[in-house]
């Protein structure tokens, strides 16, 4: 996508819309893929069935779910929660062969779907899952396919435009799918907040058979290591997170984040540069190539606050910033500044907090 | 063993700064690198020819300027260098750089063997969108395995790759055929120091180029701008908030006093905080 920011279309090319050809009117439709793996939903393709909902409102059609799985409880349990985040019917293509993610057997599913049923925007996760799924399907479709955005919204002619980061995150553009169908785009997790659940009967499930068997298949799993809890970051669904950034100084200095990440029972995390210093694991990164986090309160200590950080913590509810420089970018984002080296700072925080919160750990003890 | 790794040059995007008054990118003297997630997928390639022999071919489209890059990755030891470069090919989408890339596979193909392998990195640090990859395995007909952390066994004679793959909760292991094509994940493997005669080498060695006619292009409206089918309309920086932040002076008692402001603004924290604490 960036290369096309590189060069960009000149205005006249753009503005010379032709009406879509005939053949593509059909497509009609807004569908999420609600990704899941062995019976687990992924709360991103909730996030996206409530910005799909908007979208399928102001063109006036119909949100589809899509549940691609094993043929068995788990899978029948996120058709079934589909229509909790609202979607007015549900395809379901349910076969044993599913039961494991598999880039074949999900692509054949998924375009099979598209050509027989034919929706107008398909949005999937950026996840791993979304992100090898989407770039296969799009391929085979061969229509336009927009990574990573952070808006979603349709234009007067009912067009997708999907608005994304570009050159790390110093820009943002916004990018069309004019003349070809389904127009794709594929979210963060915690990009989109994520909507009520409101609990409703089943509707229609269209089911569609794979058309593949086991034998079809050239890849196979020897084995699934599903991740011990203990190794799982929760960072992007956390509700307190600190982070440090380049002005802790030293990577030893990153244990005073740590320390009062700890003492306030929030998950830690760090901007992009400390992952290219190698001073933190890379699942720990907030921002544009990281995570996007979305907590009650998110504390940034010696972070300046690069636009490819901002674009992953915007959706805090409450922002503070720690930074020697009052001129920081962060500091245009941020609800509360405090200009202090965070070094000398974040013991002290840990102290106070520590005091405050105390009864409360008096009572975890006891219990 | 035939390897062949997509490569490409990006500008070093920690050095980008977009002009403050016209909001457009400013790219004089922003240098270019190779895009750092490729350096794991072309070390990946080199172990692999160390153990079964062959030759590795970095294929990179780009302009002229690339072949620094292209340069570069020789001097850790790849075989051959090539240089898809066109006029045609600018403002290429992901789509339309599959079908290029795709197509100079194929020709690769043909002048020095079929690659049993395709490697990629895990994604590019411009475009970001980790698209390429998948779509050139697509075009290809090629076996998609990626976020490969580590490669089991190649199993020349039978045709099959035992993979381990990161997945959304865990790992995979996976078999499946070559050719295939993998994206390495980040982190994985330490690019190694390429050696005197390697760089001795790759100084004097040529670097094939290849326009779109070269490359075999069939089909030039596939290409660039015309074969991308996303259009990007408009390009403008994030609006500032509204409000910046309050700065607030914490006095000698920095901790406390920090404790207290923050409830004081933020009530329902104390409580929160309470509970997280808790261990619930």
């Amino acid at each position: 996508m960036n290369d096309k920011a590189k060069a960009p279309a000149p205005a006249g090319r753009a503005a010379a819309k032709k009406e879509l050809p005939e053949h593509l009117k059909a497509y009609k439709h807004v569908w999420v893929f609600i990704e899941q793996e062995r019976g687990q939903a992924h709360p991103v393709s909730w996030e996206l069935m409530g910005a799909g909902r908007i979208l399928a409102d102001k063109l006036g059609v119909n949100l589809a779910a899509v549940v691609v799985g094993a043929r068995n409880e788990a899978t029948q349990a996120v058709v079934r929660e589909s229509f909790n985040y609202g979607a007015d019917l549900a395809y379901l293509v349910a076969d044993d062969i599913l039961m494991d993610y598999r880039n074949e057997s999900y692509t054949k599913a998924m375009t099979d779907l598209v050509n027989a049923y034919q929706p107008e925007i398909l949005l999937l996760g950026a996840t791993i899952l979304g992100r090898d799924l989407a770039g296969s399907v799009a391929t085979t479709l061969l229509t336009g396919l927009t990574a990573d955005c952070t808006e979603l919204d349709v234009d007067a002619e009912g067009s997708l435009a999907a608005t994304r980061p570009t050159f790390g995150g110093s820009l943002l553009c916004t990018i069309f799918t004019l003349n070809y169908r389904p127009q794709m785009a594929t979210v963060r997790p915690r990009v989109m907040p994520m909507p009520e659940r409101v609990e409703k009967p089943i509707g229609r499930v269209i089911e569609h058979p794979l058309g593949l068997v086991e034998d079809d298949i050239v890849t196979k799993v020897l084995s699934f290591l599903p991740d011990r809890d203990s190794t799982k970051s929760n960072l992007a669904f956390a509700d307190v997170v600190v982070a440090g950034g380049l002005g802790l100084g030293s990577p030893e200095n990153f244990q005073l984040i740590r320390q009062l990440a700890s003492t306030i029972g929030a998950e830690f995390g760090c901007s992009r540069p400390l992952v290219q210093k190698g001073w933190v694991s890379s699942d720990r990164q907030i921002g544009q190539t990281g995570k996007t986090i979305r907590p009650k309160l998110y504390i940034a200590a010696g972070i300046s606050g690069a636009i490819q950080h901002r674009v992953g913590v915007e959706g805090a509810d409450y922002i503070v910033a720690i930074n020697t420089d009052k001129n920081a970018p962060i500091f245009d984002f941020a609800h509360v500044g405090i200009v202090t080296d965070a070094v000398r700072l974040l013991p002290a925080l840990t102290e106070a907090f520590s005091k405050r919160l105390s009864p409360h750990q008096r009572d975890r003890l006891a219990s | 063993m035939h390897i062949v790794v997509c490569m490409k040059q990006v500008p070093d995007s920690a050095q980008i700064r977009v002009h403050p008054v016209t909001n457009t990118i400013m790219r004089q003297g922003v240098p270019t690198i190779i895009n750092p997630y490729d350096l794991f997928a072309i070390e990946e390639a080199l172990r692999l020819r160390q153990k079964f022999g062959g030759a590795v071919t970095i294929l990179t489209m780009g302009p002229p300027s690339a072949e620094d890059s292209l340069r570069k990755a020789l001097t850790f030891g790849a075989d051959r260098a090539v240089l898809l470069t066109d006029r045609f090919f600018a403002g290429a989408d992901t789509l339309a750089t599959t079908y290029a890339l795709a197509t100079a596979i194929r020709k690769i193909g043909v002048e020095f063997g079929p690659p049993h392998v395709v490697f990629t990195g895990k994604q590019t640090i411009d475009g970001d969108t980790a698209q390429v990859g998948p779509g050139v395995a697509k075009r290809l007909g090629l076996m998609q395995l990626t976020y490969v952390s580590h490669i089991d066994n190649v199993d020349l004679e039978a045709g099959t790759i035992d993979v381990e793959r990161r997945s959304e909760g865990g790992v995979q292991k996976l078999r499946s055929k070559m050719p295939c094509l993998i994206s390495v994940l980040e982190g994985v493997n330490e690019m190694r120091i390429g050696s005197l005669s390697d760089a001795l080498t790759a100084a004097r060695a040529t670097i094939i180029k290849w326009s779109a006619q070269d490359a075999g292009v069939e089909d030039i409206t596939k290409c660039g701008l015309r074969g991308s089918p996303t259009i990007v309309k408009r390009v403008f920086a994030p609006k500032p908030r509204a409000e910046k932040a309050q700065f607030i002076e914490l006095g000698d008692k920095p901790g406390d006093a920090f404790v207290d402001e923050l409830f004081k603004r933020r009530p329902k924290l104390e409580s929160e905080l309470g509970q997280l604490t808790r261990g619930y």
